[in-house]
């Protein structure tokens, strides 16, 4: 099948080109588009890209294709390409290309770190674990999964615009993540430093984001409580 | 090297997962200057694909539970080549090093209590084997290795460790006295080559799963720590021990926990016959990994696998009922739609034994310090050299890993070995710096790789490898086939050391990482097959045809293997912990 592959290598190449491979698909298997990628780089070893779990939980290879986030390693060829389709892969949209699909994920990175994704509770802990009821712990169910992939931040529109002040829906599912935690005691000081007009209040709800989430988490929703949480603090 | 940067460190550790990150939290909380050097972002690394959880006696499903119980089983389950005294440190330590975890934000499912959710897994018993099944096993739904490994690296945020993210460790230097002082890295990102100068490297750089065609492990897990210790001239312990999961996905290999059988599932063959009951009795689905994949195995042998070609067997857990496979196996549920195209809420999932895990590795003590044996056989410190995690033997596993702990090694491990450097820095070590010659002899490989001209292909010769393994090293193991492997190997060493690299580039240039770990790919095969062939008995995961039984007279005992004449001596296994009696070694039933 005909392959067509952003290839970008800065130290050779001018401009980014779509660059066509033929890949043969053995038995017309329905391949992950991560084992079509791996049989690509046996015949152009220079095609470059992340991938280290192969089984959807590392959160490497998230790219684009045919249009779509999402990772290649859990990502099927039949729910890409209809037969006889072309197979289109590019990075993963609005952020810099290091080379080919690897993208520079330093401001997502960034934006994440800035929500303090750890656990704050600044009372002595106990000689055992810190309890919490089953109904408490459910409250981190569809947070805590998240597998930092960026397809979900790379898909917001409002992420494309301002990258530096909109935490985007990676971090902002995390800030929530510690803001449900009934263990955590940094509520205040959580919520003090999303108040301002970009770091939440940029969403708008497009819910693009859950949309391609490999691991089916609604970061849209966790904006929603997050919003709430603000507005009945500031009245 | 002129014109080459240098990067000075108080400790460099290799390596992002669990054991790494818990040892750069101990360092980095005590004010020393570290660095975590990993080929990967820290949370993709292999620690995220643990499933079933981390086994500590912390008493929360039974209050009496023991960890010297735990002891018992690690002890039993290693076929008595784990050494006492680090299976002592690791039980005892392990609620505590739990705890931690806890505190540090870890999302544990609870209990109606309150307290941290545990389950049943393989070889776990009450009162020395004489209480029935115990539940001891914590987890977080059935993604504990996510939920530690995001724990561990938030955690590290929080203390500002440094990070080398996307940096690859190529070989140790060391100094003209011999010590270790630092490796040479690459930064994949720009292509750049540096010296990292540190008074203590810890390697926590994983498995080599790798080596075998069929692997529930990350691409990225290529034995690079274990291969970069064999080059500079150290030994590797208990190698041949390598542990074949039960239930590997039929044809992708992805992991589905055995915690899957901890919460009821069962294995079935092609009459629907529960067959676990005939091989062991009492613990029936949850005995020992290896006694669990070799039955499966002589089930297929005799003809009654499933599917086709008769080559697998069933992983029944519909009767679970959906809410349970929901609330404790969702991910298993994900993992078996999309790789086995199964929903286990109403299907058996197709599984098969699988490469999974490496008993042995690096030598160290608890300390984490490397292990050495001079000419007389005896116990040298490596100086300035630790390893920690999968790719370290300290040996807790022996000769077979109980499910649940690999994560507590991890982070019992990790956190000691943090401590010892810590108090080492703080006594003041002075070592002599690597001079430009030293660290020219660590870059011939790499410089070599570089310059090379026409050669084979490194994919075709990783399959190549990988087969090998897979066909004369797998679950059950004969004479004169290994020595058909091991000639096998030979002939690759040659192609290997002239591998061809096409593409020179600097910027992430990912064909080199590969070419890279395709050597280290390689000394870890070869390691494994030597060491294998010269193990003449049965062992734990070790099986063979030609020696179907345990040889306590002989080897009672370690390997190791001695890369620069290709040597398999033996090492004793400690007997003595610290506080209760020798388990004395019993013959392994469950």
């Amino acid at each position: 099948m005909l392959v067509s592959i952003y290839r970008y290598n800065p130290q050779t190449d001018d401009k980014p080109v779509m660059r066509d491979i033929e890949v043969e698909i053995p038995g017309g298997k329905d391949l992950m588009i991560l084992d079509v990628l791996e049989l690509a780089k046996r015949k152009d070893s220079s095609i470059a890209y992340r991938r280290s779990c192969r089984e959807g939980v590392c959160g490497s290879d998230g790219m684009n294709m045919n249009g779509r986030n999402g990772l290649a390693c859990i990502t099927p060829l039949s729910d890409t390409v209809k037969p006889g389709q072309k197979l289109v892969l590019r990075p993963l949209p609005g952020l810099p290309v290091i080379r080919d699909l690897v993208v520079d994920m330093s401001i997502f990175y960034k934006q994440y770190e800035k929500v303090k994704p750890y656990l704050i509770n600044d009372e002595p802990p106990p000689t055992i674990e810190r309890l919490q009821s089953p109904e408490d712990r459910a409250q981190l169910d569809g947070l805590y999964e998240c597998i930092l992939c960026a397809c979900c931040s790379t898909n917001c529109p409002s992420f494309w615009w301002n990258p530096d002040k909109f935490i985007g829906p990676a971090g902002l599912l995390q800030a929530y993540r510690f803001l449900a935690d009934s263990r955590d005691t940094a509520t205040a000081e959580r919520l003090a430093g999303l108040n301002d007009p970009f770091s939440v209040f940029r969403c708008r709800g497009v819910m693009s984001c859950a949309a391609v989430c490999p691991k089916g988490l609604n970061p849209t929703r966790a904006i929603g409580h997050i919003r709430a949480m603000l507005i009945r603090q500031g009245t | 090297m002129k014109g080459m940067r240098s990067l000075d460190f108080d400790a460099a550790i290799v390596g992002g997962g669990g054991a790494g990150l818990r040892a750069a939290l101990q360092l980095t909380q005590s004010g020393y200057k570290t660095a975590v050097i990993s080929k990967v972002f820290p949370t993709r690394s292999h620690t995220v694909s643990a499933q079933g959880g981390i086994t500590c006696a912390i008493g929360s499903d039974d209050p009496n539970d023991d960890w010297r119980w735990h002891m018992y089983d690690t002890v039993k389950g290693s076929d008595y080549i784990g050494d006492q005294d680090a299976i002592e440190y690791m039980c005892s330590e392990g609620p505590q090093t739990v705890f931690e975890l806890e505190h540090m934000g870890l999302p544990f499912s609870r209990t109606e209590t309150g307290r941290i959710y545990q389950r049943a897994f393989g070889g776990q018993s009450k009162d020395y084997g004489k209480g029935g099944q115990a539940v001891r096993t914590c987890a977080a739904a059935d993604r504990t290795g996510h939920a530690l490994l995001h724990t561990l690296y938030q955690a590290n945020l929080k203390n500002n460790t440094v990070f080398l993210n996307e940096w690859y460790g190529t070989d140790l230097v060391k100094n003209q006295d011999g010590v270790v002082v630092g490796l040479i890295v690459i930064c994949i990102e720009t292509g750049e080559t540096v010296f990292v100068n540190s008074r203590a490297t810890v390697f926590a750089t994983g498995g080599a799963g790798r080596i075998f065609a069929s692997t529930t492990n990350a691409l990225i897990n290529t034995g690079d720590g274990l291969g970069m210790a064999l080059r500079a001239g150290y030994p590797v312990q208990d190698i041949e021990m390598w542990q074949f999961h039960p239930t590997g996905i039929y044809g992708a290999g992805t992991l589905v926990t055995e915690g899957s059988r901890g919460e009821g599932g069962y294995l079935i063959n092609k009459d629907g016959e529960r067959f676990m009951e005939r091989y062991a009795p009492n613990a029936k689905d949850l005995a020992g990994r290896d006694v669990v994949a070799r039955s499966m195995v002589l089930e297929i042998l005799e003809g009654r696998g499933c599917g086709e070609h008769g080559d697998h067997v069933l992983l029944k857990l519909d009767h679970l009922g959906e809410a349970v496979l929901n609330s404790k196996l969702p991910g298993i549920l994900e993992l078996s739609r999309t790789f086995a195209h199964v929903d286990p809420v109403t299907d058996p999932i197709p599984v098969v034994p699988t490469c999974h895990y490496m008993m042995g590795g690096i030598p160290t003590n608890i300390n984490g310090q490397a292990i050495n044996q001079n000419r007389d056989g005896e116990d040298e410190i490596v100086e300035g050299f630790f390893a920690v995690g999968e790719t370290a033997c300290v040996s807790v596993h022996g000769a077979n890993r109980l499910g649940g702990n690999s994560l507590l090694d991890l982070v019992v491990f990790g956190r000691a070995t943090g401590k010892y450097i810590q108090q080492e820095l703080r006594q003041g070590v002075e070592r002599r710096r690597a001079t430009e010659s030293d660290i020219e002899q660590a870059m011939t490989r790499l410089t070599r790789l570089n310059e090379s001209g026409s050669g084979e292909n490194v994919a075709a010769l990783r399959s190549e490898l990988q087969n090998v393994m897979q066909n004369h090293f797998g679950v059950f193991r004969k004479g004169e086939f290994m020595q058909e492997g091991i000639e096998k190997l030979d002939a690759l060493r040659g192609r290997i050391a002239k591998v061809q690299l096409e593409d020179k580039s600097q910027i992430f240039n990912t064909a080199r990482i590969e070419a890279l770990e395709l050597e280290n790919l390689f000394e870890v095969a070869e390691a494994t097959a030597i060491a294998a062939e010269a193990r003449t008995e049965s062992r734990g995961a070790h099986a063979r045809d030609d020696y179907r039984e345990r040889d306590d007279e002989n080897w009672l005992c370690h390997s190791m293997y001695f890369p620069e004449d290709k040597r398999v001596g033996k090492r004793a296994v400690n007997f003595s912990p610290k506080t209760l009696e020798t388990f004395e070694p019993q013959i392994r039933t469950y």
